[in-house]
């Protein structure tokens, strides 16, 4: 982060400008900004009067798309009925807003939105990343919230009801209810505890009447927070014992029934011990620990990583000789759809045409695709990574594919990581013989002292809770898997940080993950006679027109009021046009060289790039280098790796000249040109037979078998579907100098995993022979066995970034120059 | 001493209003989202027909 002032940055979206000339005017000011997208969405919120934001944001605005947006899909008349909820007086929609990040975007959503005429509610909430939108009934405003949403530069995605951060929010408040009951009910009962013990201390006796009114209360008080607060531990106690296992909740359930059984009767009774303080606070503490376990996780699994898990809402249906968009659910059984590469196959069906590979992980668990062909079943949820297919639906579901769908997704959600697995084997087994234990250690006490028989075996039961031993990995992994959402990677499956963790060899697969894809411009060298200034205009004003990829090179060039016209396309050569009644042309050098007859000059070379020649009537004027530009931070990537001492290597299938250069630039001593798919996969094998362990970063479009051949795979960048569902590690910030940052995140959850392990493994071994000796009261073995799981749990969110109180950085001058135009 | 009787019974109901008020403040989403209602105070625009917040 302290790089972030080093170089010009776009104003609006943070990145650098990358040599960009545009600016964008911003209340009396003009501002830099590194391209049209950011150029014009800028310019919107400082027309709509809402440049505010740029002093409340507190992360970078998100880049806008410039590629054709997947939001469009919704507009689709019958798929927008599908999310559109129509009401008598107003027509409302959910939205779930990809990139919203901060409450200020939020707030520029909700004032943008709310400008809309006919728009009634904008309801944000930032923290889930959700808005909801009334409009008045029959206003079709709804493709126009969208576009003002997308031309903001997030990507809105409408959302039926049964969403996960809706489930979230109900679990939250309900949460937090038990919470407040547990709190309040446990300060109470804490207050009579206390009368009581002072008057014991001061070698005196409470006064019996007032004594037993005391213990009435409290039993009054215990009945809601032992039945409502810690209603979910008695129901998952119920489960287990229903189902004949053995849970957590089983032996902390015993404990808080017997100890209320006992302590009822006694009070009843008017003679013996009562628990009920004991009691409350456990509950307090329980409910502490689960409520932080859940924020935790909510925060996990944040809008992008909801995203990256959500399934397409519409299909292709075939209808005669016509494709048209449905939305999934209103496919039928005898319906054909088409699957298109990348896609999510909608339904269940057999394939009618084509044939294709299909990746069944999702369903199976079975990583590499499998072949399909005419005839061949495919399930829905299946991802097609090979060629387009037509499939004739059979089934849709038990009731509809949406709701299917939903529950894949659930599945997807809960699938535990393997350490967890094995955690929650040993706990079991532990259970088990804390079980046993007792059992025996109530007969022994029952033998030698009767008076303290139930206590010490309440305490055995409360402090033998394998709570934090159960927790250890899975809060650690959750709260890393938060802290990399938040810089722009995403976690598909959370054991793959503890591969990543382990990884020595990294081997960036096709050139492409350390470029940028798109051509630019490398160099400009002049020629002739006129400024350098002058020679970008003229070029970009000639290349305006041109949707020639070159073209893009000159997109982001300030034409300085230039305008080209007669302006002719010679393909393969170039173009040809009139500025200020002067003639030029910008191509080939042959092409250029046309117009005046002189020969070509010739320039440095550049092994991996091309050149091309501006010329007018009389000289040549500038020799422009392009070339497909390395990612500015891949250096850096390569090099931060390295200090980690993970090695770098390139495997790629495009020419050696290309990728011997990139190799240069990057600093990567071992490269491959010209690989197979095939010659990837032995390599990667070849590799792992050494005992390296293999992390594979890809576009994750074409080379699903040799990521998933990886021992970790990582996808680079905003793609398909399927390089969504294909790996384990997604960046979206398109960032390589991420990895090694993934990888220290990585290395500090397995220690963090492995610290709390040992420190659960700690306590409850030395912890459960002092209980069966008597040696712990029963309220000591339930603060023990509540503060080794909030110990662990906090040393988990150390792993969660800290907040800093301003990222983005905005100039004195600009701050007031907003303040004095707002 | 005997006061305890009335005044025992006055804080559980004083509890009980409590914990009705937190419920109520949950259940009408007052919790949902800490973090954007604070940037409302700083507004000082008046708030435009559209873009009203309601619980």
């Amino acid at each position: 982060m302290s790089d972030r002032h080093d170089e010009p940055r776009c104003f609006h979206c943070q990145e650098p400008l990358a040599g960009s000339t545009l600016t964008a005017r911003i209340g009396t000011r003009l501002e830099p900004v590194c391209c049209p997208g950011c150029q014009a969405v800028a310019e919107m919120i400082s027309g709509s009067g809402l440049a505010d934001y740029y002093i409340r944001r507190t992360t970078p605005s998100p880049r806008p798309a410039t590629e054709e947006a997947s939001w469009q899909a919704y507009l689709e008349p019958q798929v927008a009925a599908a999310f559109v909820s129509r009401g008598p007086a107003v027509d409302s929609v959910e939205l779930l807003i990809e990139n919203l990040r901060c409450p200020a975007c939020g707030w520029l959503i909700e004032r943008a939105v709310g400008a809309i005429p006919d728009v009634k509610t904008v309801d944000i909430n930032a923290g889930l990343g959700r808005a909801h939108i009334e409009w008045t009934a029959g206003a079709s405003r709804f493709e126009q919230i969208m576009r003002t949403i997308a031309q903001l530069g997030y990507v809105p995605h409408p959302v039926t009801e049964e969403t996960t951060s809706r489930v979230y929010c109900a679990e939250r408040r309900s949460m937090l209810k038990r919470f407040v009951v547990a709190t309040f009910g446990m300060m109470q009962v804490m207050m009579f505890a206390v009368a009581g013990y002072s008057a014991e201390l001061g070698g005196e006796r409470i006064d019996p009447t007032l004594e037993h009114y005391f213990r009435l209360v409290s039993l009054l008080v215990s009945v809601p927070v032992l039945f409502y607060a810690g209603q979910p531990f008695l129901a998952n106690a119920w489960n287990s014992l229903r189902t004949r296992s053995v849970s957590m909740d089983l032996t902390v359930s015993a404990a808080l029934v017997l100890a209320f059984v006992a302590s009822t009767w006694n009070t009843f009774a008017g003679h013996g011990e009562v628990y009920f303080d004991s009691i409350t606070m456990f509950v307090f503490f329980l409910t502490l620990v689960r409520l932080i376990e859940l924020i935790v996780r909510h925060r996990t699994s944040s809008v992008a990583d909801a995203l990256a898990r959500h399934l397409p809402a519409t299909a292709q249906r075939v209808v005669g000789e016509k494709v048209e968009s449905v939305p999934i659910g209103q496919l039928r059984r005898g319906d054909e759809v088409i699957v298109p590469s990348g896609a999510i196959v909608p339904a269940d069906g057999y394939i009618v045409e084509g044939t294709t590979l299909l990746d069944e992980s999702l369903l199976t668990g079975e990583s590499l695709p499998v072949a399909r062909r005419v005839g061949d079943r495919v399930a829905s949820g299946s991802i097609n990574t090979g060629s387009p297919v037509r499939i004739a639906v059979t089934a849709t579901g038990s009731s509809t594919v949406l709701s299917n769908i939903v529950n894949l997704l659930r599945r997807a959600q809960t699938r535990k990581p393997p350490a967890m697995r094995t955690a929650n084997r040993a706990a079991a087994v532990f259970l088990r013989v804390v079980l046993v234990a007792s059992v025996v250690v109530c007969a022994t006490w029952l033998a030698v002292d009767p008076q303290r028989a139930f206590a010490a075996t309440l305490a055995v039961l409360v402090v033998a809770c394998p709570c934090a031993f159960s927790i250890a990995t899975p809060a650690a992994l959750a709260a890393s898997t938060a802290r990399l959402a938040r810089q722009g990677v995403l976690v598909t499956r959370p054991e793959a940080l503890e591969t990543l963790a382990d990884i020595d060899h990294v081997i960036f697969d096709k050139t492409g993950t350390l470029t940028r894809g798109e051509i630019q411009l490398a160099g400009c060298e002049v020629v002739g006679s006129r400024s350098r200034e002058e020679c970008l205009a003229i070029a970009a004003a000639l290349e305006r027109s041109s949707g020639h990829p070159i073209a893009s090179a000159f997109r982001n060039m300030e034409t300085a009021g230039l305008t080209a016209t007669d302006i002719a396309t010679v393909p393969g050569f170039g173009i040809e046009g009139t500025i200020d009644g002067k003639r030029y042309r910008i191509g080939i050098s042959a092409f250029a060289a046309e117009l005046r007859g002189v020969a070509v000059p010739r320039t440095g070379e550049h092994i991996d790039a091309t050149t091309i020649v501006l010329g007018d009537e009389h000289e040549a004027l500038a020799v422009f280098t392009l070339s497909d530009a390395l990612r500015e931070d891949s250096p850096a990537a390569v090099e931060k790796l390295r200090a980690l001492g993970i090695d770098s290597e390139i495997l790629s299938g495009d020419g050696s000249s290309a990728v011997a250069a990139i190799a240069k630039r990057c600093g990567v001593s071992r490269f491959f040109a010209r690989r197979t798919p095939n010659q990837k996969l032995s390599r990667v094998h070849e590799l792992q037979s050494q005992g390296r362990r293999v992390a594979m970063v890809g576009d994750g479009i074409n080379d699903a078998p040799v990521l998933g051949a990886a021992n970790v795979s990582i996808a680079m960048g905003r793609g398909a579907a399927l390089a969504l569902a294909a790996a384990d590690v997604i960046f979206v910030s398109e960032r390589p100098s991420a990895l090694a940052g993934v990888v220290r995140t990585a290395r500090r959850t397995a220690q963090i995993a492995r610290q709390n392990l040992l420190w659960a493994g700690l306590y409850n071994f030395s912890a459960l022979p002092l209980a069966a000796l008597g040696y712990i009261p029963p309220w000591a073995a339930a603060l023990g066995m509540s503060a080794s799981s909030l110990f662990v749990l906090l040393n988990a969110l150390r792993l969660l970034p800290r907040e800093s109180a301003r990222k983005v950085s905005v100039t004195r001058e600009t701050r007031t120059a907003l303040a004095t135009s707002a | 001493m005997e006061i305890l009787y009335v005044l025992i019974p006055l804080t559980l109901i004083l509890v009980a209003a409590g914990c009705w008020a937190f419920f109520w403040a949950v259940d009408s989403g007052q919790f949902d989202d800490l973090d954007s209602p604070g940037w409302d105070a700083l507004d000082d625009r008046e708030p435009n027909s559209g873009g009203a917040r309601e619980g």
